[in-house]
């Protein structure tokens, strides 16, 4: 009879990726059975063409940038626990979870689900978003819809607005702070279970 | 808007708390320090597509059509065992009961019973083929067909309900319903005959197929033929217009989907200019997952795996007749009939075509993504 416990023991690691990432065993199978489905050819990891085969996915403005935040480095594979660690910063917030001093942040925090969004801008992760690379954005969002001159007043006045210490970039001490009124919690988590 | 629409049913399965891509980044952007109420850019924007990128990354709509319908409680088949704990011991020795006695008692009686209907469609066709024209071999041509069907109806335990009698697809119609599996055929024609359209194949299916056609007319096509849209409307058309013959039997999904939606219809058989009598086709999975998924099991097996079910239980609605109506093309009245069948079933209905099962995705939705965002930044043009 096929159990959680059973997919859960061919899961390898399981033990320190719950640990890690906080998901539950049921969050655990369903996320390593969803694995397998997109590895159509079994190979045991991922590559970007799994993931642009997700139809919902390959139509979303910014489907490069995030697959490339799964594949970071420029690898060409995926592993699970790789998968289970990205996908773990959409977690919702564990409002009852203590706060230790001493322990470091959840990967689903308020920060690292900024620092995850962050980094969907600064591609060249030199920690400020540029001109350009909001340039870049703007264009994957927009393509055709919008003239050249318009999406270049739209990144000046981003810019204008955000940039607090008028080095014409945003850094992410700038990003965090025009965010701060957001609800990031509740947009950047999602629910894994139906 | 019709993408709104999509963008709601893309995340049924992981959000509960969902919104159409305006609500979402009109909240965002609420929450932002200056009021940019109407327009412009803000950083948070992406967070809207971002989040709906990894929701489909974990779940999405398309995909999920493609494998057995999940249960909320086990039905003690193996098979749909996914995400059951080991229960007690007391459970363990009620399936295996079970397992005795779908493998060892209702199998061996089933094939039997399937062997025995197939046997007597191919013997009693070519028989009645051999009959001159005339109402005596139509009528018993009908009679030698529905039998076979119930008989094999019998072989997989089903029990059929039929809904709405009334709108029984009438002569020269064209019967449309959504597609679950082969067994749709068994069990819409246990209710009256229709000719069958499909490719002629080779094996005992192909034997299957050419002796059917030799009591009452069907509409095979060599698999050459079937590239040509025009030859096969004009068969259709041609079959149509002849009063005397049945109503043709489509599935405009062109492909099986696993009963919890209807995805996008082929507008082919809507062009024709025929009344179209459409057909809601619901399982209840609990007695058995009809669903046949042709990328994991072939024929046989799926048969095997029918068999070996407790029963195939299932409602059949037959909806109102429906026509093109003045100024409406194929596409919008292949979606209503859609949205109709949809509603009486009780499935989804989705936008997607069933044949992304194998191929890419169109550029054009991207575009319908960023023109949709771009009106919230720069306004309507």
């Amino acid at each position: 009879m096929g159990s959680t416990s059973s997919t859960l023991a061919k899961i390898p690691n399981a033990e320190d990726l719950m640990q890690e990432t906080g998901f539950t065993p049921a969050h655990l199978v369903r996320l390593y059975d969803r694995f397998k489905v997109l590895d159509k050819d079994k190979k045991g990891f991922l590559t970007p063409q799994d993931f642009v085969a997700i139809k919902e996915l390959a139509m979303n403005p910014i489907c490069d940038r995030i697959i490339g935040a799964f594949f970071t480095s420029g690898g060409e594979t995926l592993d699970f626990p790789s998968f289970v660690r990205i996908l773990a910063h959409f977690r919702p917030i564990d409002k009852n979870r203590p706060k230790e001093p001493t322990s470091p942040d959840p990967i689903n925090s308020r920060s690292n689900k900024l620092k995850f969004a962050f980094q969907l801008y600064d591609q060249d992760k030199d920690g400020k978003i540029s001109r350009h690379e909001l340039l870049q954005v703007l264009r994957a969002m927009l393509e055709k819809q919008v003239t050249e001159e318009q999406l270049e007043s739209i990144a000046d006045r981003t810019i204008q607005e955000a940039d607090l210490d008028r080095d014409d970039a945003i850094s992410f001490e700038e990003f965090r702070k025009s965010l701060e009124k957001v609800n990031i919690d509740h947009k950047m988590s999602i629910r894994f279970l139906r | 808007l019709h993408f709104n629409h999509l963008i709601m049913q893309t995340t049924t399965a992981t959000q509960l708390d969902d919104g159409s891509m305006e609500e979402e980044i009109g909240e965002l952007r609420r929450s932002h320090p200056k009021s940019l109420a109407g327009g412009d850019f803000t950083l948070c924007d992406a967070f809207y597509f971002c989040k709906k990128g990894i929701e489909s990354i974990v779940e999405d709509q398309v995909t999920q059509r493609f494998t057995s319908e999940e249960l909320a409680s086990w039905n003690l088949l193996t098979r749909t065992n996914n995400n059951f704990h080991y229960i007690s011991v007391r459970v363990t020795i009620i399936w295996g009961l079970g397992v005795f006695i779908r493998y060892c008692i209702l199998l061996p009686l089933r094939v039997t019973l399937a062997v025995l209907g197939l046997s007597w469609l191919v013997i009693g066709t070519t028989l009645v083929g051999l009959l001159p024209h005339s109402n005596v071999k139509t009528w018993i041509s009908d009679l030698i067909h529905v039998t076979c069907y119930r008989i094999c109806a019998r072989a997989l335990s089903a029990r059929i309900r039929y809904h709405n009698k009334e709108n029984h697809p009438k002569k020269g119609g064209i019967c449309v319903a959504n597609h679950t599996s082969p067994i749709d055929i068994v069990i819409l024609a246990n209710d009256g005959c229709y000719a069958m359209v499909g490719q002629i194949h080779g094996g005992l299916m192909g034997v299957i197929q050419r002796s059917m056609v030799r009591s009452c007319p069907h509409v095979w096509f060599e698999r050459s033929e079937m590239k040509d849209r025009h030859a096969v409307a004009k068969r259709l058309k041609d079959h149509v217009a002849d009063k005397t013959k049945q109503p043709i039997l489509i599935f405009p999904e062109g492909t099986c989907i696993n009963n919890t939606s209807v995805m996008m219809f082929k507008k082919g058989s809507f062009d024709i200019g025929a009344t179209i009598y459409p057909v809601a086709i619901k399982y209840d999975p609990q007695f058995g997952d009809a669903f046949w998924n042709s990328g994991k099991y072939n024929m046989v097996s799926y048969l095997l795996r029918m068999m070996t079910s407790w029963a195939i239980v299932c409602n059949v609605w037959y909806l109102p007749p429906m026509s093109l109506q003045d100024g409406e093309d194929a596409v919008h009245f292949a979606n209503r009939v859609k949205s109709a069948i949809a509603r009486q079933g009780g499935l989804v209905d989705l936008f997607w075509d069933g044949g992304l099962k194998r191929e890419k995705v169109k550029e054009s939705y991207k575009e319908e993504q960023q023109k949709m965002y771009s009106s919230m930044i720069v306004g309507q043009d």
